[in-house]
This record gives C-alpha cells, sequence and structure tokens, in this order.
C-alpha cells in the first residue's frame, strides 16, 4: 500500500471528526472526490510516475480507497441529514393545546335543518313542495277546510286579523286548497311555512312553523296514511320506532287522529321525553273530509286522500333535546353554533 | 273537564280500575290529561277512637290514649279545642302524610309526613287531624270544615281507613273534549260514551216530577233574535223555600270545583255539570211585566251583572228582558236585579239554546266570562236543553224546596228533539278505512253508541240522537266505527292504487337552498325571526314620515305592541338580534335571514299584499369592514352565477359614506353598508355592524343560471402590473371601466396596493393593478402587449390625468 494512500485515508478520518454538517460533509467530499480535480482523482494522475510493475497495484489501491471514501462519507451524510432533520422537528415543537385556527362554517338554523330532513324523505316519495302565503283570507284558512264562522274549532286556535278578511294563516293547510282549487289529482304535496297564533309561552311561540302534507287520489284509506306514517318515523327517529293512531278532531278530516311515535328516547319502556308513557306525539292526521275536497272542485266520490301536519318546532326541540321554543327564534349565536347538524 | 269516578258510577256499572277505564276513554278518542284520586296526598290516616283526654298544665294542649284498632293504642297530643274522650277521629299516624298547615289551621303549605313527636316533655306517636289537614272541605263532608277535629261518626270502625268514609278514595279524571264533541261536556255525556265502550247498559237520570195546578195568567214568553236563540224554555216553580243543598249535592259540586250556595242556585249549576246545560233561575217577583221577552241589545244598553259590574252593550249582545227591563246578559250572566236571594219565593227557571258564535263574541267583548258562557261557546244541543229543564223540575222535587207548577212555556224554532235517520254505504264506510270491519262488529258498536242501527245490503240505517249534531257523512260514521274497533286493525299500505309523482324542490325553493349553504360557507348562521315587528323599529331605523316601510300591515290583535306590525324590512330585526348578541358577551359573528316582507297595496288589505322573500345578512366584530360584507355580496353573486355592480347610495339608518346600493345587470337588488353610529349607540352595539339586504323576488329572475364553459385560451396569458397615480378622489372602480373599454383584450383587473405618502403628491394615491391579457385568434407578441399598455395609459391620461407611477 502507498504511504500516500494511507495519509490520504487518516486524513479523511481525522477530518470528518470535525464535520458539523451535511453542507459540510458535502463540501469536504468534495475536496476528495470532486471528479479528477479531487485529492483521490489527483492520486490518478500520479500513474504515470510509478514503476509499471506496480501500477496494477497502484491502481487497485486507489480505487479501493475511492471506494472507501464514498462509502464513509456516504454513511456520514445519511446519519448527518438525519440528525438535521431531527434537529429541525424539533426546532418546531408546538403547543398542540393552543386553539385551532380556521375559517369558521355557518350552519342552517334547527328549524331549516328539520325542513329539509323532511323535505327529502317526502320529495322521495313524490311530494311537491308548495309553500303558500304568510297572510291569508279567512275562506282559505278556515271556511274552505269546513271551518265556518261559529265552527267550535275555531275556538282552538287564537287568529291574528289583519282586517275583517285577512288573517295570518294558522296552519299551513290553508295553502292546499289553493293547490286543490288549481290542480286535479293526483296531489301531492308538503307545505312547510310559518304559521301563527296568539299564544307565548315556554312551549308556543305567536309564530311557529308547521308542514302539511297531503295526498289526493283514486282509493286513498286511512291504510295508506299509516303506511306512510311508518316509513316517514322510520326515516326520522330510526328503523325501530313505531307509530300509533288514536282518534282526534280536525274540521277538515274525518275520521281524524292524533299520532304517536315509540319513544326514540327509551324504545318505548317509559324515560323523562315521554312521560313515563313510551309514546310521543308527534303529528295530526286524518282522512280529507269530503267537504274540503267538494269545497276545492274534486269530486269526493272518485277521489280521496290524506293529510298531516308537523310541528317542525317541537320536532326540532325533540331532536335537540332544546326546552325552550324561544331560544329558536332568539338568533342567539351560543345557541345556533352548537346546533351544526 | 273534570269528571270524579263516583258521579260516572251513578250512570254506568264501572267494573274496571281508574287507570283501565283511562286506557279506554283514550282509545276512544277521549285522552285523559290527568288522572289522580282525591286524597292522593293522604295516606296512613286510621279511625281513632280518644280513650283518655288529659289537660297539660299551663298549655292549651291535651295528651290522649287513643285506640287506634289494629295499629295499636298510641299516645298522641292534641291542641284542638274540640279533642274529647269518646270522640272519634282521624289518626294520622307515624309515617303518614297528611297536608301541612299555616298557622291559621287553614292555609295549605304542603304535605307533610308525620314523625314521633315531643310537645312539652309529652312524647306523641301520631296527629290527630282537622278536615283542612286531610284536603276534606264542609262540602265534602259535613264537619269538615270546623277548625279543629274532623268528627267522625260513633258507628266509624276504629282502626278503619278513614277515606273511603270521606270520600277521599274517589278519582278524577280531567277528560280533553274534542271541539265536535260539545254533547260530553258533561258527566252524563262522558257516561254515554263510557257505557259504550265498556258495553254496559246507561243509566238515565230521574226527570220525573208532578206539575201542580199553579200557573202565572197570561204570561208570555217571546224570542225577537231566533238566530241567536233558538229555543227557550221556562217554567214557574211556586213554593220555593231557599236554603241549603243536601250533603251529597254539596260534595259533588266540590269535586268539580263548584261552592255550594243555595240549593235553587246550586240545582242550576249541578245540572250544567250534570248534563252540560246552562240554566238560570230568576227570582219571579223581581220580573215586571208579566213576561219574558228575548232580544238583541241596543247600542248604549246598560245592564249590571250579578257580580255587581255595570255593563255597557251593543247590538251585538243578547238580552233577557222581563216586560219592562233587561234581567240578564243571555248566555253570560244574570242580572243583579232578579238574582235569587234567601227570601225568593218563586222561581222562573230558564233553559235555553243560544247561538255558540253570539256568546262567545259577547263574553270576549266584554271581558266576561262564566261557567255558562264558556259552556254556550262549545254548542250546547236541544236535547240537553229539554232534559235539563225536566230534571231541575225533579231535583227540586228531590230537594223538597218547592213545587212544580204547570206553567211551561216552550218558544222552539222548529229543531226537534227526535233522532234523525241517517243512511251510508257499509262499503264506503269501508273504503275510507281501507279496511273491512265485519257488519257484526258494525251494528254491534253502533249499538253501543244508541245509533239504533239497522243493515239492510249495503245499506247502514242509524237513528242518530239529537245530541250528536257531528254525524252527517259516511266519513262521520267510519270515524265512530275505528274509534271503537280500534285504530290496530288498521293495516299499513302505500298508496297501491295511487299514480306515481314526482316530487321535490322547485327551482325558487333549490335556490334559496344554494343561497343559504353558500352563506353558511362564509361563517354565516341562519336566523328565524318574527314575521311581525315594533313600531319604535321603524324609529330605530330613522325611517322618514313617508318611507314605503312605515306603510306596514298592522295586526287587529297583537299579543303586544312589540309584535304589532308585519314587516316591511328585514334589518331592523337583523340589528335587534345582533344587539341582543352584543348583550350576552359575543362580540362578533355573522348571521343571515331569508323571511319574507309584506308590502300591501292598500290600507286595510282588500287584496293580499306583496309577500316578499328577502335576504338579510348582519356581520358585526372588530375584523368585519365594508369589504368583508361586500366579499359576501360577491359570494352571493357567484352562487347566482352573476355579477353585482355596486354604487354609492345614502339611507337612513347606515354610514353615509359606506353603503353601497347593488346592482345586477343594471338593476337594483339590495344594499349594504355600515349601521350608522348614533343607531350602533342606542343599541348598545360594542363592535361595528354592517347590514346587507337583498330583495330575492328580484333576484329570482336570475336563479337557474347554468355556468357556460368557455374554451382554455389557445395562447399564453400575459400580465402587467400597472401603477397609476391619480387624484385621490378617483375610484378604482372608475379606473376599471377606463382601462377595460380600453383594450378588448383585458380579461381580468385586480387592485393589489394603494399607496398615498412621501413619495408622491400629497393629493395623489397610487393603485396598483395586475392586468391580465388573454389572446384570441393569435398569440400576443411582446410589443402587442406593450401596445395595450400604452392605450391604457393614454385613456387613464385623458380621462383622469392618471400616469404611470415612476
Amino acid at each position: 500500500m502507498n504511504a500516500n494512500l494511507e495519509q490520504i485515508k487518516q486524513e479523511i478520518i481525522a477530518g470528518a471528526e470535525e464535520l458539523a454538517s451535511s453542507r459540510e460533509v458535502y463540501e469536504f467530499k468534495k475536496k476528495f472526490l470532486d471528479g479528477k480535480a479531487g485529492k483521490i482523482g489527483l492520486l490518478m494522475k500520479e500513474m504515470k510516475n510509478i514503476p509499471p510493475e506496480q501500477r496494477a497495484d497502484y491502481g487497485k489501491g486507489v480505487n479501493e480507497l475511492k471506494e472507501w471514501a464514498l462509502g464513509f462519507l456516504g454513511e456520514l451524510d445519511v446519519k448527518m441529514k438525519e440528525k438535521e432533520l431531527q434537529a429541525r422537528y424539533e426546532a418546531e415543537k408546538i403547543d398542540i393545546s393552543l386553539p385551532a385556527a380556521c375559517s369558521e362554517e355557518g350552519n342552517l338554523q334547527p328549524i331549516t335543518l328539520v325542513r329539509n330532513q323532511l323535505i327529502d324523505i317526502f320529495s322521495g316519495m313524490g311530494f311537491e313542495i308548495y309553500e303558500g302565503a304568510e297572510i291569508e283570507t279567512d275562506y282559505y284558512n278556515f271556511t274552505a277546510l269546513n271551518t265556518p264562522q261559529d265552527h267550535p274549532a275555531r275556538d282552538m286556535q287564537d287568529t291574528f286579523y289583519l282586517s275583517p278578511e285577512f288573517l295570518l294563516r294558522t296552519q299551513t293547510s290553508a295553502g292546499q286548497i289553493h293547490v286543490m282549487e288549481k290542480q286535479q289529482p293526483p296531489i301531492k304535496i308538503l307545505s312547510p311555512g310559518k304559521v301563527f297564533r296568539s299564544d307565548d309561552d315556554a312551549t308556543h311561540s305567536p309564530m311557529f312553523t308547521q308542514m302539511e302534507g297531503l295526498v289526493v287520489d283514486k282509493g286513498i284509506t286511512l291504510c295508506d296514511l299509516q303506511g306512510m306514517l311508518d316509513v316517514f318515523v322510520k326515516k326520522i327517529y330510526g328503523e325501530g320506532t313505531k307509530t300509533r293512531l288514536r282518534p282526534s278532531y280536525f274540521p277538515f278530516t274525518e275520521p281524524s287522529v292524533e299520532v304517536d311515535c315509540s319513544c326514540f328516547e327509551c324504545g318505548g319502556s317509559g324515560c323523562k321525553l315521554c312521560k313515563g308513557t313510551g309514546w310521543i306525539e308527534i303529528l295530526g292526521a286524518g282522512v280529507v273530509n269530503n267537504k274540503v275536497l267538494e269545497n276545492c272542485g274534486i269530486d269526493s266520490n272518485e277521489y280521496s286522500g290524506f293529510a298531516f301536519g308537523i310541528g317542525i318546532e317541537r320536532t326540532a326541540m325533540l331532536k335537540y333535546g332544546i326546552n325552550n321554543i324561544k331560544l329558536l327564534f332568539e338568533s342567539d349565536l351560543r345557541v345556533l353554533k352548537q346546533l351544526n347538524d | 273537564m273534570i269528571t270524579p269516578l263516583s258521579w260516572l258510577k251513578e250512570y254506568v256499572d264501572i267494573d274496571v280500575t281508574p287507570q283501565e277505564l283511562e286506557e279506554k276513554l283514550f282509545s276512544c278518542g277521549f285522552e285523559v290529561e290527568e288522572l289522580y284520586e282525591v286524597g292522593k296526598d293522604i295516606s296512613k290516616v286510621v279511625v281513632g277512637h280518644v280513650l283518655t283526654c288529659e289537660a297539660i298544665p299551663d298549655t292549651h294542649l291535651h295528651v290522649c290514649q287513643v285506640d287506634c284498632g289494629e295499629h295499636g293504642t298510641f299516645q298522641i297530643c292534641c291542641g284542638a279545642d274540640n279533642v274529647c274522650a269518646g270522640g272519634k277521629f282521624p289518626v294520622a299516624l307515624v309515617g303518614a302524610t297528611v297536608y301541612a298547615t299555616a298557622k291559621d289551621h287553614k292555609t295549605v303549605e304542603g304535605v307533610m309526613t308525620i314523625g314521633k313527636g315531643k310537645l312539652r316533655g309529652y312524647e306523641s306517636f301520631g296527629m290527630l287531624c282537622s278536615g283542612v289537614e286531610l284536603g276534606v272541605s264542609e262540602n265534602m263532608y259535613p264537619g269538615a270544615g270546623y277548625n279543629g277535629l274532623l268528627v267522625l261518626p260513633e258507628d266509624a270502625q276504629i282502626g278503619a281507613d278513614v277515606k273511603p268514609m270521606l270520600g277521599l278514595d274517589d278519582w278524577i279524571f280531567d277528560i280533553a273534549i274534542t271541539a265536535n264533541r260539545p254533547d260530553c261536556q258533561s258527566i252524563f255525556g262522558i257516561a254515554r260514551e263510557v257505557a259504550a265502550v265498556l258495553e254496559k247498559e246507561l243509566k238515565y237520570p230521574a226527570l220525573d216530577y208532578t206539575e201542580t195546578e199553579a200557573t202565572l195568567e197570561g204570561f208570555k214568553v217571546s224570542v225577537d233574535c231566533p238566530d241567536l236563540c233558538p229555543r227557550y224554555s221556562a217554567h214557574y216553580v211556586t213554593d220555593v223555600k231557599i236554603g241549603e243543598s243536601p250533603a251529597w249535592m254539596k260534595r259533588r259540586l266540590a269535586l268539580v270545583g263548584i261552592d255550594a250556595i243555595s240549593n235553587v242556585v246550586d240545582i242550576t249549576n249541578y245540572i250544567l255539570k250534570e248534563l252540560g246545560q246552562p240554566m238560570h233561575a230568576f227570582d219571579l217577583s223581581t220580573l215586571e211585566g208579566n213576561a219574558i221577552n228575548v232580544r238583541r241589545a241596543k247600542d248604549g244598553e246598560k245592564i249590571v251583572t250579578l257580580d255587581e259590574q255595570e255593563l255597557t252593550l251593543t247590538e251585538a249582545n243578547m238580552l233577557i228582558c222581563d216586560g219592562v227591563k233587561p234581567v240578564a246578559l243571555a248566555g253570560v250572566m244574570g242580572g243583579l236585579n232578579s238574582e235569587i236571594r234567601e227570601t225568593t219565593s218563586a222561581v222562573l227557571f230558564e233553559s235555553a239554546k243560544f247561538a255558540r258564535d253570539n256568546i262567545r263574541r259577547t263574553s270576549r267583548a266584554l271581558g266576561k266570562r262564566s261557567d255558562s258562557s264558556a259552556r254556550y261557546e262549545k254548542g250546547v244541543d236541544e236535547y240537553a236543553t229539554v232534559m235539563a229543564m225536566k230534571r231541575a223540575l225533579h231535583l227540586i222535587e228531590e230537594l223538597e224546596c218547592g213545587k212544580v207548577s204547570c206553567m211551561h212555556v216552550d218558544v222552539n224554532t222548529g229543531n226537534s228533539v227526535e233522532p234523525r235517520e241517517l243512511t251510508v254505504s257499509i262499503d264506503k264506510v269501508n273504503k275510507c278505512l281501507g279496511i273491512v270491519v265485519p257488519n257484526e262488529d258494525i251494528l254491534r258498536i253502533m249499538k253501543n253508541l244508541a245509533f239504533e242501527p239497522t243493515i239492510d245490503g249495503d245499506n247502514l240505517t242509524l237513528q242518530v240522537p239529537a245530541y250528536r249534531e257531528d254525524m252527517e257523512t259516511y266519513q262521520d260514521v267510519a270515524e265512530e266505527v275505528i274509534r271503537m274497533y280500534g285504530y290496530e286493525h288498521v293495516v299499513p299500505a302505500f298508496m297501491p292504487s295511487a299514480q306515481v309523482t314526482i316530487g321535490g324542490l322547485n327551482l325558487t325553493q333549490k335556490s334559496e337552498l344554494r343561497l343559504k349553504k353558500a352563506l353558511c360557507s362564509v361563517g354565516a348562521y341562519e336566523c328565524i325571526h318574527y314575521s311581525f315587528f315594533s313600531p319604535s323599529d321603524l324609529d330605530l331605523l330613522r325611517l322618514p314620515e313617508d318611507a314605503v316601510e312605515r306603510k306596514a300591515i298592522r295586526l287587529v290583535n297583537p299579543i303586544s305592541e312589540e309584535l304589532s306590525l308585519m314587516r316591511t324590512t328585514l334589518a331592523a330585526s337583523m340589528i335587534n338580534a345582533v344587539a341582543r348578541n352584543q348583550k350576552k358577551g359575543n362580540l362578533e359573528g355573522r348571521l343571515f335571514e331569508i323571511g319574507n316582507v309584506f308590502m300591501p297595496y292598500e290600507l286595510p288589505l282588500t287584496q293580499y299584499p306583496d309577500e316578499k322573500p328577502r335576504l338579510c345578512v348582519g356581520i358585526f366584530g372588530e375584523k368585519e369592514s365594508f369589504y368583508t360584507m361586500k366579499g359576501i355580496a360577491e359570494k352571493i353573486a357567484d352562487t347566482l352565477q352573476v355579477s353585482f355592480t355596486y354604487e354609492n347610495m345614502s339611507n337612513t339608518f347606515l354610514h353615509p359614506y359606506q353603503t353601497a346600493k347593488v346592482l345586477c345587470e343594471g338593476v337594483e337588488v339590495g344594499y349594504f353598508g355600515k349601521l350608522a353610529y348614533d343607531i350602533a349607540d342606542e343599541c348598545d352595539l360594542r363592535t361595528p355592524m354592517f347590514v346587507m339586504e337583498m330583495d330575492l323576488k328580484i333576484l329570482s329572475q336570475w336563479y337557474g343560471k347554468k355556468p357556460v364553459f368557455t374554451p382554455l385560451p389557445k395562447f399564453a396569458e400575459e400580465k402587467r402590473d400597472l401603477a397609476i397615480v391619480v387624484s385621490k378622489d378617483i375610484t378604482c372602480g372608475q379606473l376599471e371601466a377606463v382601462m377595460k373599454d380600453a383594450c378588448k383584450y383585458i380579461t381580468n383587473i385586480t387592485l393589489f396596493d394603494i399607496y398615498e405618502g412621501e413619495q408622491i403628491a400629497a393629493d395623489k394615491k397610487s393603485m396598483a393593478f395586475t392586468v391580465v391579457f388573454t389572446p384570441k385568434d393569435e398569440a400576443f407578441t411582446a410589443e402587442s402587449v406593450d401596445g395595450f399598455v400604452k392605450k391604457i395609459l393614454k385613456q387613464l391620461g385623458k380621462n383622469f390625468g392618471a400616469e404611470l407611477r415612476s
């Protein structure tokens, strides 16, 4: 072994001790291995000064030194880079409990959320969405719905009047008359909208939202109402939910029913939400009174129908566990931000 | 309808538990809103026999040894003045619950549990009770009203539970009656349903009486307003002896919340509850002119009612008059001048049917409600009117408080109390229900409901009792059948015979939902506010007297002045919502609402007003500015695939220099701007607020605009940054417009910097734009773009004296 080669090897080993960064490794490597200009490259130039019989050994020695240097410094480079990466990460250590930086996404009002959910369900069943006017006439809100002037059912609702003829609709059913006047069956409509009654306490608001459904076609019966309600409650409250019909009274349906569904909180065993009964009242419904059909020029001998009305606030309150209806109309961001559904 | 079980049992043999009866009533359409035992708070109270009773020295107390039979004999201290050896009294054993009373021994202050006690060194194992402590009034049990111990009968079995003997084991059903069943607004009415649902016989209350030959010569009853009073009957009762009613009657009245007054008055109240017919009794001696006349009041006519209030009437009210003067406000309240007194010796009973609407309106207009008016408002049937008079006369005899004369006058406008025949198709009934109810079940159900049914082929013929005014069509029959047959028989189906329809939202509904979602994406939360607002909101917005917003529709009967006008702008509700948020410490946020405004064509309304959907956005916080709101406007434009332009404007509630009118293709669609400082101060806002309102009815003409694909440019775009120096009053919009005019290849101009300062003249500003040029048919050369820039600069110079910043 040429002493010169050994000297270079020692020089590399000693010099490597001093290296502190991958950049320095790069520079150091260049000093020895930069093609023909590096120290090892220059050794090859020495070849001509080596006696011919030694040349083979010399060349082998230089190549071995080059291989070794490449491996040695390459390894050093990898180690150095690993160290540097680690150091960079260390330097970027953060407190992950600091507040998040994100662009805030707003949210639809809970009433709209429930309304959209119901619209989705009923759209799929072939219901068109019809939004009537908030200001209605006495005729469309009451008379056409089989609630004439002295009818006791008018006591059920305290109506806001705007004039002797005009009022704030007390029920979305008012809109159905407009639809039935313009359109012959088959009719499948869903009327969501604001309705108004002179009531003001923790569970009543002078304005609230109803969603009324109406089907008029040939051969519609109470069984179809039950069937549709079964589908509806399963979609909104879960597969296992059952419905129960019980007699009630609305002037525009006959027979009329209140519809309860098995309590989605306790499954029917009785809890605080269902007041121990296992059932929760969710909507009113019935077979459309023939007088209403006739009032709209629909032949009740040929067609029949059913109708139902859901209180959206009540559904939203049950769904989100909201205890005071007023919270839905106060626009308190602390409330709105919670109900992100 | 408060219904005591004991009273119901007079008409039906009820052999089910109160809970089972509740279930039965519920299933046939009568929801029991509350069911409770009369003595629900009383337990472990038994009959005690006081063996010894010794006074405790220097006190009003006695120490007694009380035999409580099987429960043992206990030492009990007692402070009542009527405690005595040998007496039988209720004993609350240790662990019993009774009512706690205040120091007056009359006022109930909750329920207490009896424990062992020690009074003046004497141990006491229980309590001897008064009526109040057991919740028993004088009317519920004679003697219970005494302010001392309740004295039990001598034959009371020692150690027995006192609840049955005091009637505390009775049950109260509070039953909700739907508006179509006014015939069930009485205990007997409920009993009819109970008999039907339990399939038991219905026992009628006794209606018999014997008439004497007494009469009133020439007494006339006339009705001038048969539309308001379809039936009026009167009967004369002689030899009246006013006194107390018997204990059974007082007890029943007490259970339904009525105080006993005197036998004759109690009879009318009893019948109101029993049969649902309001009755009135006039002191005959106060009636002048030998007549009763039912008529409309004259405008301004006055009457003083039983409660000593003078009412001024209108023609809308109905009066009962004698031959000379008004003696009662029909259906609402008797007159003070004809009321029953202790000295009354002859009575004229009234049993009448008044139009429910008239009574309701009178009662509301005069603010005068009574049990009678509440009952009339729901509708009284002919059947009850006739039955009630007979029952009253029977009770006069039973209570031995008068003699029934033969003077009976009945003014009937032609109504019958006989059953009506109704024939319906059984097939139609079944087709309404969607199931086939066996004929024998239909017959059974109709029979139980006293409809005397017969079936002939498809025809079901019923004899509908007069009290069932609601029964008119096969649908009504279907309801009767199914509520008794059971809704569990309904089989779910899914409209097998119906045609397929395609449902879903229409374009407007879809577009509004897209707008809402777009606003959510910029951090805004949706709100829903009332459709009505306050006149003070119009003042808050500083709207001038002639502003269109002031022409708002007024509610005739608002809940309050704050909720008395239909909204003509959404801005006020939004400002109030932000103010509420700031009061609660929410100092920044974004809110929006889509709701209607109501613009009348004229007032008062004679046609539907213009109901227009509007969008209102309210943003507030230190981070918000005119430009963040403008960003929201741009978001709306992007969502609808349109572009907006903006013009300066001012209105009464926004900052004079930070308000913009928004135009879409040149059409005004809304405005936005910073809330005026005086209004922000008035609302105590702590951070700046910006408000936007857009007319969605106008914007809806652009709903559904589809994006059009523009092929990508074949040749490379060129960008140039131009810093333009102009005088300070030139706007960005003006510069952009001129640049766009100057070169048809400009596809985008973006302002990226504004500079004012030392490097340029004091009255100037530098605005730096990035201008994008897009080639059309051939690629640009370096010279062609330089040419465009030159042209632009020339135009800017010509229009605004603008120069390129050096």
